[in-house]
């Protein structure tokens, strides 16, 4: 696994103007990304766009604290997402509950799915994890498939639809205003960045740190590897859920499809593609991807030939993805 | 609410004419150098957004239905549009995805400001983009087989429903074959809505005709491998055997069923019967199976308006002719655009009305669209698969066995759906 | 329920046994390659779906069902070499996730390139004319055509099995799975060893498309169900043992058999059940070697 970069300490002091720049964002990391996303809607082709990159990008954020962060690679994160779209769905549709509750409870949760399926996988190592993380993502997805008085089933849900956001001083239109459904978004994200944020610099992160680097070692040093794990395996999982839970209020349906493994395989891509590992990373993978995937979808129907392309290409030559290589870049 | 949103959205229109107008005339004077003129005079294009999944396994019936859409558009404006102002179709895909479905279709009607929208081939896929036009009062056409998107609890005034309904094709087929075999009948489901839909509709047909359930086999939506299915029903002994399944699913279990020597001792019946999938599974696997279709080309010897429809595509595509699916690209564009006509207006709710009184014969005989549903009355065809043998040529495929013409009887109640 | 006959439950079990040969057949492949390269091949699916294809264009060529069944995975064998010597060979020594991710991208791009060239909607491919019909075995009615598949299945097995463990050839193998460092300084050339491997691999997953072809629809798509499914038959076995991936193979058949008998609604399910309950209680599988993958 890489190293995070983009770590102040990482980053090499060079001569060079960019790399001051680089670490000037470096230092102020959060604010570096909600100045960016606030302004990233105008550069956009289309709003609804626009707040996919926000979704996806917190989706690959919350998946890279497992895949980049604990360094295990994970087949099973569509359950989290798809399980903070749903809550937060059936809340509204089924029980009446507001859109803002429902948010909560959709992050609650997938938290706990999380927490029931980290408790079981968390033991199992390298590629094993990543089955049974699969096996288990495959349960929720057809345990919620045959909740179809709930769920819809194949059909999805429908209908989750939030007309308009009233602050007291402005209402927001969410039907016929996509760019203050845009920053409404944002909102959510931007606390999320910021609490992510706050996880990797606490005395936790280091731990995490430590386990990626050497888990023997860490738990010779007297840490609770296993706990630690768990901890990190569900705090992903609010991530995720909070990701999916804005994606319901974005589309107004739940699709089926966000529990299928090709979800989980999406944020495997995000990151790797951005570069794992990297704080910045997931974002401008899950921005890079969909934004390429929108601009060839329009130009031809073979699109998955170039991402297949582009995937591999990266693999071979820029394992770091795109973050990663140019920190790697301007730190030479 | 509705009240509410409908002042919203009058002037957001108004918004996006002035926006859009000088845009949009630039995108018709470069895609039709022949309507400059009229083009200018008449300003904003009359646009319909189209999301179908061109890639995913039903691509090939999706790049039909665009096909056949663009000709309706053409055909359209080759008239003169609506007072000389020109349609355009904007196709995108939505991968057979309902969330990319929901993502586009927002796309469309925020970006490109369309007025209408018509597409999508999959129950869910409908379902969610009805979701997204009905929220932003956008009239709807749906090309795709359901019966959810009839009821109450999908249905808005902007919804409409061009395609069959898995009910009455079940409804119709069953109608035909079971006064024709013996009683005993086995249900292959696929365990999803639209499976349930057919079988449900099939069952009600066979109460008139006494049939005796004597299998019932769920399987999960997209198997690939029926085998573990199928000794059920052999054990079963039925006469004839309802696949309730879909495309490929419909093509796996056809073969799987084949092999194990099923068709020589049931009659297979399957509602949906496509042609594309019949070209792509062969003829010995389909070869016998009795089924219903909207449409086969085959059916222009007794159809006026079939003909004219199979010769305008066949002149387009090198002599073969239009599928089914295709048909119903060309049916939900062409029926909206004569609403339009008739209303002389893109007005949503001008639109609605017109397409409601529409009475229209485009490809297949006369059809209108109920009151209280919107869902399309039109006459149903069953169809049986040829043996290689019997094929004049590659696009020689089904025999046209019976024709249920058009009539409210095949659906539902209004009441049954929820329509007060 | 009603009508479960005790011919009923031989019957489904026999046809349990015989899907358990397909899942054997699908997952070989993969586990071949896992095992003694531990390479993830997320092509697999791909690799599958273009021995059933590189099938079509042999029969279309020679009109010859079983010319094209020896041909099309030598064919398909060949591009596994291909990708092994460009692709793969530069990622060993990285980490599990590199050969995946870009087998992952392959797949997409095989898959692609397939429906550029024959179209999307898929193409026929009947059952060959000796193979057609169903046999009564006694407790009812069978397609000769799956009968064939045991066959050609356990032959296969055999015929692998042969090669790695009696072979002088296989005894490289082996000991460059247990560690390909002593196999280097001995002066074997291991790249070698792993090249062979994973076109076998790869053959092997051709000549399980071409053989799927009769019963199941040709589509670009074809492979990507295949896929999960021989992962979880790879899992459940023990990654990398042969012996494991039979009888994983078989119990997942009969598993799926009697869940689509008794309780359908989760079939499909039924097998990640099977493989997450594995894992919890022996984390290698039942047949695999532990710490391989730690």
């Amino acid at each position: 696994m890489n190293k995070p970069m983009d770590n102040v300490a990482e980053v090499q002091i060079s001569g060079r103007r960019l790399a001051g720049l680089v670490r000037l964002i470096a230092e102020h990391r959060v604010a570096a990304v909600i100045i960016f996303l606030m302004v990233f809607p105008f550069l956009a082709p289309y709003k609804a766009l626009a707040i996919d990159v926000l979704i996806y990008g917190l989706f690959a954020l919350g998946f890279n604290m497992v895949f980049g962060y604990l360094g295990v690679l994970s087949f099973g994160h569509a359950a989290f997402f798809g399980a903070g779209a749903y809550a937060t769905g059936i809340a509204m549709v089924h029980f009446g509950v507001p859109w803002m509750p429902a948010i909560f409870v959709g992050v609650l949760m997938s938290g706990l799915t999380a927490a029931i399926m980290g408790a079981m996988a968390i033991r199992t190592r390298g590629i094993y994890f990543a089955m049974v993380t699969l096996a288990l993502a495959q349960c929720v997805y057809y345990i919620i498939y045959h909740m179809e008085e709930y769920s819809g089933g194949e059909d999805g849900l429908t209908g989750v639809s939030v007309r308009t956001v009233d602050f007291g001083i402005a209402t927001v239109d969410m039907m016929q205003d996509p760019m203050g459904k845009y920053y409404i978004m944002l909102a959510f994200t931007a606390v999320a960045i910021f609490l992510f944020s706050r996880i990797l610099n606490s005395p936790f992160g280091a731990v995490l740190e430590a386990i990626r680097e050497n888990e023997n070692r860490a738990r010779a040093c007297g840490y609770n590897v296993l706990l630690t794990k768990w901890v990190t395996f569900v705090l992903s999982g609010l991530f995720c859920g909070l990701a999916g839970a804005l994606s319901a209020i974005h589309l107004s349906v739940v699709p089926i499809e966000y529990l299928h493994y090709h979800q989980s395989g999406l944020a495997v891509m995000m990151a790797l593609l951005g570069g794992m590992g990297t704080f910045f990373g997931p974002f401008i993978g899950a921005m890079a991807f969909l934004m390429l995937e929108d601009a060839i979808t329009l130009m031809t129907t073979h699109w998955q030939l170039f991402l297949g392309a582009i995937f591999m290409i990266f693999v071979l030559f820029f394992p770091r993805g795109i973050w990663g290589s140019f920190l790697h870049w301007i730190s030479r | 609410m509705r009240h509410d949103k409908g002042k919203t959205r009058r002037t957001t229109v108004s918004r996006r004419d002035v926006l859009k107008s000088a845009a949009a005339g630039a995108v018709v004077l470069g895609t039709s150098p022949f309507s400059f003129n009229i083009a200018r005079a008449a300003g904003d294009p009359i646009k319909i957004g189209f999301p179908v999944p061109l890639t995913g396994p039903y691509g090939s019936e999706a790049k039909e239905q665009a096909r056949c859409a663009q000709m309706a558009v053409d055909e359209f404006n080759a008239a003169g549009g609506m007072n000389g102002r020109m349609a355009e179709l904007l196709v995108r895909d939505d991968k057979l995805k309902s969330g990319e479905a929901a993502k586009r279709a927002q796309e469309l009607i925020e970006n490109d400001g369309v007025h209408f929208v018509s597409g999508s081939l999959s129950a869910s896929v409908q379902l969610a983009v009805n979701t997204i036009c009905k929220d932003r009062g956008i009239p709807y056409v749906s090309i795709s087989q359901s019966d959810a998107i009839n009821e109450e609890k999908h249905f808005s005034k902007y919804t409409f429903h061009e395609a069959m309904n898995p009910h009455m094709t079940a409804g119709a087929v069953g109608r035909y074959v079971f006064p024709r075999e013996n009683k005993r009948v086995a249900f292959l489901i696929a365990d999803y809505a639209y499976g349930h839909e057919m079988a449900r509709g099939f069952k009600r047909a066979g109460e008139e005709f006494g049939i005796e359930v004597v299998a019932e086999v769920k399987h999960p939506l997209a198997t690939k491998d029926y085998s573990t299915f199928l000794p059920r029903i052999q054990a079963a002994k039925p006469d004839v055997l309802c696949l309730c399944n879909f495309g490929y699913d419909q093509m796996n279990s056809l073969k799987q069923a084949t092999n194990f020597g099923m068709k020589e001792r049931m009659r297979m019946v399957a509602p949906a019967l496509l042609y594309n999938q019949r070209r792509a599974g062969g003829a010995d696997a389909y070869s016998g199976v009795v089924g219903g279709t909207n449409f086969y080309w085959g059916i222009e010897d007794t159809v006026p308006t079939a003909k004219a429809f199979n010769d305008a595509y066949r002149k387009l595509n090198d002599g073969s002719p239009p599928s089914d699916y295709g048909a119903y690209g060309y049916a939900g564009v062409g029926g909206l655009l004569k609403a339009v006509s008739a209303a002389g207006t893109t007005d949503a709710d001008a639109v609605v009305a017109a397409l409601e009184n529409l009475k229209y014969d485009l490809y297949k005989g006369q059809q209108y669209y109920r009151q209280c549903d919107h869902q399309s009355v039109q006459p149903v065809y069953i169809i049986e698969s040829k043996d290689a043998g019997d094929q004049a040529d590659e696009y020689d495929v089904f025999n046209v066995v019976y024709e249920e013409t058009a009539d409210e009887k095949m659906l539902r109640t209004c009441g049954e759906l929820g329509h007060g | 329920m009603s009508g479960i006959t005790p011919d009923l439950l031989a019957l489904q079990l026999f046809t349990g046994l015989a899907l358990g040969s397909v899942f054997v057949l699908l997952a070989v492949g993969l586990s071949l390659i896992f095992g003694l390269l531990t390479v993830v091949n997320f092509a697999h699916g791909a690799f599958y779906m273009v021995g059933a294809y590189v099938g079509v264009f042999l029969l279309g060529l020679t009109g010859n069902f079983w010319i094209s069944l020896v041909f099309a995975p030598i064919l398909v064998g060949t591009l596994g070499l291909a990708v092994e010597r460009f692709l793969v060979r530069p990622l060993y020594g990285r980490g599990i996730d590199y050969p995946l991710l870009l087998t992952f991208g392959l797949g997409l791009v095989l898959v692609e390139l397939v429906r550029i060239l024959y179209g999307l909607e898929g193409v026929p491919f009947d059952t060959p004319p000796l193979l057609r019909g169903a046999v009564d075995i006694g407790i009812g009615y069978f397609p000769l055509y799956r009968l064939f598949l045991i066959a050609v299945t356990a032959l296969l097995v055999l015929a692998l099995w042969l090669f790695i463990e009696r072979t002088s050839y296989g005894l490289i193998i082996r000991a460059g799975a247990r560690d390909p460092e002593i196999v280097r300084v001995l002066g074997v050339d291991i790249s070698r060893v792993w090249l062979i491997v994973f076109a076998i691999g790869t053959g092997v997953a051709g000549l399980a498309g071409i053989l799927s072809a009769p019963m199941r629809s040709v589509i670009p798509d074809m492979g990507s169900t295949v896929l999960v499914e021989a992962f979880v038959v790879t899992v459940v076995g023990g990654m990398g043992s042969l012996i494991g991936a039979v009888v994983a193979g078989l119990l997942v058949g009969v598993v799926v058999a009697f869940t689509s008998l008794f309780w359908p609604d989760f079939s499909d399910l039924s097998m990640f059940v099977l493989m997450a309950a594995v894992l919890l209680i022996r984390p290698q599988g039942l047949f695999g070697q532990k710490g391989l993958m730690g």
